[in-house]
C-alpha cells in the first residue's frame, strides 16, 4: 500500500467517470462536515464560556445564507450518497446496477437541493 | 499494490463498517424527526429557512433564539431534544472521526506514524464529545 508506483500526473488522468465523482464527492464532503462541524463545536463553546469574538465571528459565517448553499451541498450530497451505499451493501446483488444508481443519486439530489437554494436566494434577494 | 486483508468475525474493522451504516441512518432519521417536530411546532411561520435548516441538523435551542418564536423554552428547549442532540452529535462524531481514520489509512502504510495518527483521532473524538455534551447541557 505504502509504495504505490502511480505519478500524482497519472492519477490525475485517470477516468473514472461518474462513480469515480461521487466516491470522491463522498469522500470530500464528509471530511467537510467533519472539518465544519468540528469548528462549531469548539466555536461554540468559546462563544458561550467567553464571548471569543472570533468565535463569534465562526458562527455568525456558518450562519449566513451564503454558507448555507455550501453545507446544504455538502450535508445533502454526503445523506444521499452515503444512503446509496448502504443500501447497496445491504442488497449487494444491486451493484450491478451501480452506475444506474448513482444517476438515480443525482436525480433525488438535484431537485431537493435546487429548490432549497432556491428559497434561499429568494429569501436573501428580498432582504430576509 | 495488493488488496487490504479480511479477517473473519467481529473485528474492530467491521463493527466500524457497520456502525458507519447505522448512524449514516439514525442521522437521516434523527433529522427528519427533528424537522417533523419543528413544523409541528410552528415552525412554517416562526422560522426561515437557514433557520429551519440549522434546527435539522442539531435541534439545539441556540439555533432558533433569533427567529419569530416567542419563547423557545415551550417545546423547543427541553430534555427529549437534548436527548435528540447527544445522540446527533456521537453519531456524527463517531461517524466523522472514523471516516477521517478510514481515508487517512487508504494513504498511510501500517506504521509508528498510523498508530500516532489513530491516538490523535481517539483523542480529538473524545475531545469533541466532552465538549458537545458540555455545550448540550449549558444551552
Amino acid at each position: 500500500m505504502g509504495n504505490r508506483k502511480v505519478s500524482y500526473y497519472q492519477g490525475m488522468r485517470y477516468q473514472g467517470g461518474g462513480p469515480m465523482l461521487a466516491w470522491i464527492l463522498h469522500r470530500l464532503s464528509g471530511l467537510g462536515i467533519l472539518t465544519f462541524v468540528g469548528l462549531h463545536v469548539i466555536a461554540s463553546f468559546f462563544m458561550q464560556q467567553l464571548g471569543s469574538d472570533w468565535a463569534t465571528f465562526i458562527n455568525t459565517l456558518y450562519e449566513s445564507w451564503i454558507f448555507q448553499i455550501v453545507a446544504i451541498f455538502v450535508v445533502l450530497f454526503h445523506a444521499i450518497g452515503g444512503l446509496r451505499i448502504a443500501i447497496l451493501d445491504l442488497w449487494p446483488r444491486f451493484l450491478v446496477f451501480q452506475r444506474e444508481s448513482i444517476w438515480l443519486q443525482w436525480l433525488i439530489f438535484l431537485p431537493i437541493y435546487g429548490l432549497t437554494i432556491f428559497i434561499l436566494i429568494q429569501h436573501a434577494l428580498a432582504g430576509g | 499494490m495488493h488488496s487490504r486483508t479480511v479477517q473473519p468475525g467481529l473485528t474492530f474493522e467491521y463493527v466500524m463498517w457497520i456502525f458507519t451504516r447505522i448512524s449514516g441512518f439514525g442521522m437521516v432519521i434523527l433529522a427528519l424527526i427533528g424537522v417533523a417536530v419543528a413544523f409541528y411546532l410552528g415552525a412554517r411561520t416562526q422560522t426561515d429557512l437557514p433557520t429551519l435548516l440549522r434546527w435539522t441538523f442539531f435541534p439545539n435551542p441556540n439555533h432558533v433564539i433569533n427567529s419569530e418564536i416567542p419563547d423557545v423554552t415551550l417545546g423547543w428547549a427541553n430534555a427529549f431534544w437534548q436527548i435528540m442532540q447527544m445522540l446527533m452529535v456521537f453519531f456524527a462524531a463517531t461517524h466523522g472521526y472514523n471516516g477521517l481514520r478510514t481515508v487517512l489509512e487508504d494513504f498511510i502504510a501500517p506504521s509508528f506514524g498510523r498508530a500516532f495518527l489513530r491516538g490523535a483521532i481517539f483523542t480529538l473524538w473524545l475531545a469533541s464529545l466532552v465538549v458537545a455534551v458540555y455545550v448540550i447541557l449549558a444551552s
